[in-house]
């Protein structure tokens, strides 16, 4: 019986050892971005972001002025009980007590410094990146030596505005089309009709690339190129398809007999739908509005299309993927920007996620 | 006297159901009009104007989804002041038309046209001639283009990388996702743990590429390093590597790029798995486990077959998500150090280039590679009986 237990206790042990190791190794990623944007922008040039975890660090204790001890580098000199070359202190020596020699500066004027390791952390933090990548005016910083420079803002701001503007309508407009055309599916009959859902099932998973070089033609005929009209029919049309296909097979599993007493009192077609489809369906509604959210504000190919040509109304996807081209290297610009374009699909992310299985559940993956 | 007041009554009648019908033709013609006017109006601002951006936006929200509901709301107006026969004739049009005609015009008719451009050259066809006209000009290639997709150096290199990126990134996707399932399962930390492995499928690719480039970031030895992995790298005596970039080590430089898309769907395959190990009947697995069954085996013997419907349909669908990869490659190394992939081809050949034909043949086939799963969702269709 004990054996049991203890089989029992082991197993629970390895099951969630072996877990709690796979979130931490998925977490990591994001917690690294989430640290450094908060750090001071020197601090992140020059130490990785897990220096704000308790670490050991070398720190100087004092100097010794190899001129006044009498030392001679060209020979093998003999410090605190240490002895080496000067090669050998310049890349640094250990002595039995656990210090760190080493030497700094040249040969001639060089100085040896008596290093201890002590607990320490990095925490400088600021919020001065995020006012740096939010803000469209110039930014003024201070180097580690002291002198100030003038960088210009990078508008994050105005991106994120740019981006509520696409994602709102590209989120609503499909939902409605389809709604409407997922209750004709269900509870019209009209000719064509097992015809047009075929085509609506063959287009769940067309790449979206086969639509582009046609519809980008029809745009430059119409003048809609970089216009939010523009995007939002086309993230319309790209998410029609898988739209209307889940919101026809929720809405056409609702019980027939409400409806059925609807029409007797004489209702259309139209008060039934938007009386009584709509209300019920919000579940299937929700789940599917929070995928095209999520599709579309993290969207970057159709954007750079249709939108491409015009900075005004460059989205957060683009602005960043802009940042990382010109600046890669500045990680306190790149981390807080990258922080402030996940924000909000994060929070719908942790607000609804319950809709968000559920409708993955249900099969919510565009073609 | 009687009669008169009558004749004078149904003249009023008269007059009245005359003013009515006017009052309704004008309404019937009216508000579409005025509708119609209004989101003209709006189109225009929004395509000329040079407003605030705050206010466009808001303009652009009220006007797309407001404008929308009014289009329904106006036709379906006019449908229904028709006789009865042609409102059940027309209704249905009304509420199926808009969104069958969206989808024929941004999916279904592009599939033809793109065919279509694929057999011309890199300015596509000619304009203004007819179909007939267009086939006997100098444009007209042929299938040439298909040709040099095949045989293109940089097109190979694709076509090898996507195979890496479906054969990694799909069985990685989905042996992770069942393991994490199973785990998270019998785990008391199961919603916290799911929650966090699944939180990266809110992430952009963008997002994605910035936070696994600064996984990657690359300072020359002796520098500290900042990025994660060189650090763990030099502190067990490696030498730093700027991993994607890494062209020594070609086509193995890839998986660096597609770890971050099994870092992304490992949670969306988790959420399925999860879902159909629930669904197995606890009494197969407790009376397996009396007949002395392991883990192991229950899992390898029973889970796996129980849920190998499951299993089939994420893989497929991981397989056609890294078939389409862009993002991720276009940000981290925008195809250079031979990780170009497919759909990086296909903007660098249809945008960058300007190389219509090029680029519309390999949309093409982009297409043909998912024509067989197109074929099982209609096959799967067919065979419900409900429709």
């Amino acid at each position: 019986m004990k054996s049991g237990k203890r089989q029992k206790l082991l197993a629970s042990l390895f099951v969630n050892g072996t877990l709690l190791f796979l979130v931490i190794l998925w977490t990591i990623p994001t917690l690294g971005i989430f640290v450094s944007s908060f750090r001071n922008r020197n601090d992140i040039a020059v130490s990785g972001w897990w220096n704000v975890f308790p670490h050991r660090e070398w720190k100087v204790t004092r100097e010794i002025d190899p001129v006044a001890a009498g030392l001679n580098p060209d020979g093998i000199m003999e410090v605190e009980g240490v002895s080496g070359t000067f090669d050998q202190f310049r890349a640094g020596l250990t002595t039995p007590e656990g210090e760190r020699l080493i030497w700094v500066g040249n040969k001639r004027i060089g100085r040896i410094q008596v290093q201890e390791k002590v607990w320490t952390v990095s925490w400088n933090f600021t919020l001065d990146n995020y006012r740096q990548v939010l803000g469209g005016q110039n930014f003024e910083f201070t180097k580690p030596d002291g002198t100030v420079v003038v960088v210009p803002g990078d508008n994050m701001a105005g991106a994120f505005l740019n981006s509520l503007a696409v994602t709102v309508p590209s989120t609503v407009i499909p939902i409605l089309i389809a709604a409407f055309a997922a209750y004709a599916f269900a509870w019209m009959n009209f000719p064509g009709r097992r015809t047009l859902f075929i085509m609506v099932v063959a287009l769940l998973v067309v790449p979206l690339q086969i639509a582009l070089v046609p519809i980008l033609r029809d745009y430059r005929a119409l003048n809609l190129n970089g216009t939010f009209l523009a995007i939002w029919l086309a993230h319309t049309g790209f998410g029609l398809a898988l739209a209307t296909y889940l919101l026809y097979n929720y809405i056409s599993s609702l019980p027939r007999d409400i409806l059925e007493s609807a029409f007797i009192d004489g209702a259309s077609h139209f008060t039934v739908f938007t009386r009584l489809i709509l209300p019920l369906s919000v579940p299937a509604l929700a789940s599917f509005a929070i995928f095209q959210f999520l599709w579309v504000w993290n969207d970057y190919l159709v954007a750079l299309i249709f939108l491409g040509g015009n900075p005004e109304f460059e989205l957060v996807t683009q602005r960043m993927a802009a940042i990382v081209g010109a600046r890669g290297q500045d990680w306190h610009l790149l981390t807080a920007g990258a922080f402030v374009s996940m924000i909000l699909p994060l929070t719908v992310f942790f607000g609804l996620q319950r809709f968000f299985v559920r409708g993955l559940l249900a099969g919510s993956v565009k073609g | 006297m009687a009669s008169t007041k009558d004749t004078r009554q149904q003249k009023l009648a008269l007059g009245a159901a005359l003013v009515s019908l006017l009052g309704r033709i004008v309404l019937a013609a009216g508000i579409p009009l005025i509708a119609f006017y209004v989101l003209y109006l709006g189109f225009i601002f929004l395509r000329d104007s040079h407003a605030p951006r705050g206010i466009i936006a808001l303009v652009a929200i009220g006007w797309g989804v407001g404008g929308v509901a009014v289009l329904y709301w106006v036709f379906n107006d006019i449908v229904e002041r028709l006789p009865d026969a042609w409102k059940t004739r027309l209704l249905p049009f009304v509420f199926v038309g808009p969104a069958m005609a969206i989808l024929a015009w941004y999916l279904a008719i592009p599939t033809l046209r793109t065919f279509w451009i694929s057999l011309f050259d890199r300015n596509g066809p000619p304009e203004g001639l007819n179909l007939l006209q267009q086939l006997t000009s100098d444009s007209f290639v042929g299938l040439s283009n298909y040709g040099a997709v095949f045989t293109e150096s940089l097109m190979r290199e694709a076509f090898r990388n996507n195979l890496l990126w479906i054969i990694f990134g799909s069985t990685f996707s989905v042996v992770f996702g069942l393991v994490i399932a199973v785990l998270a399962d019998r785990s008391r930390i199961e919603k916290t743990a799911k929650s966090l492995i699944f939180l990266p499928m809110a992430i952009s690719f963008v997002g994605a590429s910035i936070i696994w480039n600064f996984i990657y970031e690359y300072r020359p030895a002796g520098q500290p390093q900042v990025g994660l992995l060189n650090a763990i790298v030099t502190s067990l005596g490696g030498q730093p590597q700027a991993w994607p970039q890494w062209v020594a080590i070609s086509p193995w430089n890839n998986l660096f790029l597609i770890v971050i898309v099994i870092w992304l769907q490992a949670g969306y395959a988790m959420v399925l798995f999860s879902a159909a190990l629930k669904g197995i009947p606890e009494e197969i697995l407790e009376a397996s486990r009396i007949d002395g069954a392991n883990e192991f085996q229950i899992f390898f013997k029973i889970m796996i077959p129980s849920i190998r419907g499951t299993i089939i349909s994420v893989w497929t669908t991981i397989v056609i998500f890294t078939l389409k990869i862009f993002d991720v490659v276009w940000v981290m190394t925008g195809g250079q150090f031979g990780t170009h992939v497919i759909a990086t081809q296909f903007y660098r050949q249809a945008f960058t280039n300007r190389n219509s034909g090029f680029g519309a043949a390999i949309a093409i086939v982009l297409l043909i590679a998912v024509i067989p799963v197109m074929y099982y969702n209609l096959k799967q269709f067919r065979e419900r009986e409900a429709f």
